[in-house]
């Protein structure tokens, strides 16, 4: 169907990835780098199909599927734990939590 | 059909891009949907339809829906102006375009897709199924296990809890969500 190399399908997976660790390094808003670990999933899942449909292989979409059910887990507990940081320190810039650091 | 592949690929690093660098959640959390779109047309360009499907429910479905109802609980207020940018068609024209993009890319696949040139790279949904029943059994019952855990874990984290401080005690009122928004 597709006749690109898959080097090339795999450089733009990586660049999704790595779009979404910069957002996760860059952003300090919790919300933002929550959806960038998205992104960063999504990127992972993608080389699982690319891989898959390399080989012409059902591993691949198998695989994609426990992925995505570690997301709806990881996004679910994520946003519980925005919602409670919001409600003891009302913001959710990431670095205020800095409350066991030392003042110097 | 390598064309569709670069358009999508394209569309998706730009709304990607986007989705990291808005300042605003919620337009934020649109780029990352019509990214999520395009990543779906990828998937079913290289013979994963069932996995495409399951993008658009579960992904820019039902995890962006969670992400919009977090966003609106905070309502960390910048509604406030929002209103009269709303018409502004600076807001909203790149999405639209790229959405726009995305719609052709599909449309015109699906005109070719009905006479497809290798019909046996397909991966067909039952293919997918039966070996996630069989050979995969312990992953699912894994996964089942741990989405119980998410539940669990979330409605803990979630819960609001009601301060319990005695009344000689209290040196201040409890700041409740709604009060301090006002």
């Amino acid at each position: 169907m597709v006749t690109i190399s898959v080097e090339i399908q795999i450089l733009f997976a990586a660049l999704l990835f790595l779009i979404g660790l910069v957002g996760l390094l860059v952003r300090r808003n919790v919300i933002f780098m929550l959806m960038s670990v998205e992104i960063m999933f999504n990127a992972a899942g993608m080389v699982f199909i690319i891989a898959g449909a390399h080989w012409g292989q059902v591993d691949g979409q198998v695989m994609f599927i426990f992925i995505l059910a570690v997301t709806a887990t990881e996004v679910s507990v994520g946003l519980a734990l925005i919602l409670q940081m919001f409600h003891h320190f009302r913001t959710l810039d990431a670095d205020e939590l800095n409350k066991l650091k030392d003042d110097n | 059909m390598n064309t569709i592949f670069y358009i999508a690929a394209a569309v998706a690093l730009i709304s990607t891009g986007m989705a990291i660098s808005g300042r605003n959640a919620i337009h934020a959390l649109l780029s990352l949907i019509i990214s999520l779109l395009s990543v779906s047309i990828i998937f079913f360009i290289l013979g994963a339809p069932f996995i495409a499907a399951l993008e658009v429910i579960i992904y820019a479905g039902a995890v962006m829906v969670l992400f919009i109802f977090v966003i609106m609980m905070l309502n960390v207020g910048m509604e406030r102006e929002m209103e009269s940018r709303w018409l502004r068609p600076r807001m909203w024209i790149v999405p639209s375009v790229l959405s726009l993009i995305l719609l052709i890319d599909f449309l015109y696949m699906l005109r070719t897709m009905a006479h497809p040139e290798t019909p046996g790279q397909t991966i067909s949904p039952k293919q997918v199924g039966v070996s996630l029943y069989t050979t995969y059994l312990l992953g699912v019952e894994i996964a089942g296990i741990l989405l119980l855990a998410g539940i669990v874990g979330a409605y803990h984290l979630g819960r609001q809890r009601k301060k319990v401080i005695h009344r000689f005690l209290k040196k201040e009122e409890i700041i409740e969500p709604d009060k301090t928004e006002q």
